[in-house]
């Protein structure tokens, strides 16, 4: 029997090696993923456009609802919490520059990451893991189809796309929504807070806070591939997956977010 | 004939893990050029991870795996690409793309290899769903056929190409003695006609003595017998004659190893 320093240092090797390879399969999905859409193309094998298109609007199209009714209230809720504190300085005209900035550098991004992380990170993990454990991933690999290429690239530039798509919408309708608030309950004049509004925004801050929703896409699109992929065994290893890439592509998308939200501050 | 020729496939000394575990251990099999081949042996024996291995899904640790002459295990992917050209594959749940409509599924590796017009490759897919029986069923999705109508459309996909090699993983697992027959049918149909150099993974005696006409057994991760059918029949190895016999394993232990067997140590 192995002594207990031995068991202990073969298991943190075990654990290194394990990890090592994770690793190393992530870089191969993503290196892949940019290389069948972006590189492939231009070398004369096309993007499938039919199944981009159904991606755009699974992922995008069919999450305006949800993304709607969340950016509202949530231009609503910080509105008031801006208007409680800036009423006592007299300064609730600001509740617009509060409002507008925050929304877009920085919830607007977020939130429709969030919503589409659930929404659509979680079904490709759960798409590709079915696919894997029934043998669909095999049979492409047979008939020559590279499954990233196949599975991955449409999802990729349909988040892309709708990613940064949706977060300008959601930037609206919040901004919106702190409009109803402001001009309703708060009682400030329509034209004054638009007037407000437009001089706070500046089009740096929505560009960063679009900037950072496209790398949100890619976050989650490859973290959804990636989970999928990983299926070895049957359903209930897919749905094991597919809460893990939930997870996983929050807690991603968050990182990246201080990243870039750093990298902004300090550069722009 | 240079045996190059007479066989298609050629493994050498093929060994392979799972992890540490060893799965076949350094076997040595040909595949007859033109004929049905079978791989025969109990539940995980290997015969899945051997049939991966011949279509290039798995890379073994040791050995060669020749195919028309070529070793298809120092290939990389877009040469194997070129050998898979050749070969069509119907998994044992017949893996359609359930995105799919079984005509989309068919048209799939027409699509990838060839480029031809959209009415080309239709007549060409119904072409297909004809010879494996499934007219009229093109725009169906694979959810709404029965597990036999999957097969067939799994088989349309396979043969899409023309292939020389045709493998079979478990062809009539979960299907009826009928369906089955009918498939085994089709199998000697494509031989017969088509030429086509078939390898079948299964473990139903019946079919084998149907279809095959060279047989390879496996047990325990190593051929215990090899040969034409006739020779199988004869054969006097007692694992062999175990399995066509349908005799079950009787494991005995002598009280010592039972002893420690169940102490686990
Ligand atoms: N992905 C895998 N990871 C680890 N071990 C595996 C894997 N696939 C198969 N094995 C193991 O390899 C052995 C051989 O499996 P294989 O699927 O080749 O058997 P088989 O002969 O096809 O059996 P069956 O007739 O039941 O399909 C089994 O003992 C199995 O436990
Ligand atoms: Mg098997």
């Amino acid at each position: 029997m192995p002594s207990k320093t031995e068991a202990f240092f073969g298991s943190v090797g075990r654990r290194v090696i394990l990890f090592g390879r994770d690793v190393h399969y992530a870089s191969k999905i993503i290196n892949d993923a940019f290389y069948w859409t972006f590189v492939s193309p231009v070398k004369g094998k096309p993007v499938r456009v039919r199944a981009t298109i159904s991606e755009i609007v699974k992922a995008g199209y069919n999450a305006v609802p949800i993304v709607a009714v969340i950016s509202l209230f949530v231009g609503i809720i910080l509105a008031l919490q801006a208007a409680y504190q800036l009423k006592r300085v007299g300064a609730l005209i600001y509740v617009a520059n509060l409002v507008g900035v925050s929304i877009t550098r920085e919830l607007g991004p977020i939130l429709t990451a969030i919503i589409v992380a659930g929404r659509s990170g979680s079904a490709f993990a759960a798409e590709i893991g079915s696919m894997k454990s029934a043998e669909e991933v095999d049979a492409l690999v047979t008939m020559g189809i590279n499954p990233v290429r196949f599975l991955v690239t449409p999802k990729l530039l349909a988040l892309m796309f709708m990613l940064p798509a949706l977060t300008v919408f959601a930037d609206m309708i919040g901004i919106f929504g702190g409009f109803l608030l402001s001009t309703t309950v708060i009682g400030i004049h329509p034209y004054n807070y638009f007037q407000q509004s437009v001089n706070a925004l500046l089009v740096k801050d929505v560009m960063t806070g679009l900037v950072k929703a496209w790398a949100f896409g890619i976050v989650i699109t490859i973290v959804g591939a990636y989970q999928g992929f990983k299926v070895e065994g049957g359903a209930e290893e897919v749905g094991r997956r597919t809460t893990a890439s939930v997870v996983a592509s929050i807690f991603l998308v968050i990182v990246f977010d201080l990243f870039f939200t750093t990298l902004f501050y300090y550069f722009t | 004939m240079s045996a190059a020729m007479e066989n298609a496939i050629e493994v050498t000394g093929l060994r392979t893990h799972y992890g540490q575990r060893e799965i076949l251990k350094g076997i040595s099999i040909s595949i007859p050029r033109g004929k049905t081949s079978v791989i025969l042996g109990g539940s995980g024996c290997g015969k899945s991870t051997l049939l991966k291995h011949l279509i290039g899904l798995l890379r073994p640790t040791e050995g060669k795996i020749a195919i028309n002459g070529r070793d298809i295990a120092a290939m990389d992917e877009e040469e194997l690409n070129g050998v898979r050209r050749k070969m069509g594959v119907l998994f044992q749940g017949a893996a359609l793309l359930n995105s799919l409509t079984v005509a989309e599924n068919v048209a799939l590796p027409i699509r990838e290899h060839a480029r031809l017009n959209e009415s080309t490759v239709m007549i060409m897919v119904r072409m297909k769903l004809d010879l494996v029986g499934l007219s009229g069923f093109e725009n169906f999705y694979p959810s709404q056929l029965s597990g036999g109508m999957k097969k067939r459309a799994g088989l349309a996909r396979a043969i899409a190409l023309d292939p020389e090699l045709l493998f079979f993983d478990e062809p009539s697992a979960g299907l009826d003695p009928v369906t089955a027959a009918g498939l085994d049918d089709l199998i000697l149909k494509l031989r017969n006609v088509f030429g086509m150099t078939i390898v079948v993974v299964t473990h139903e005696l019946p079919s084998v003595f149907t279809i095959a006409d060279y047989v390879i057994m496996l047990d325990a991760g190593e051929v215990i017998f090899s040969g034409i059918l006739d020779d199988l029949r004869n054969s006097q190895n007692e694992r062999v004659r175990m399995f066509l016999e349908r005799r079950p394993e009787t494991r005995t232990y002598s009280p010592d190893d039972y002893f420690r067997f169940i102490v686990g140590d």
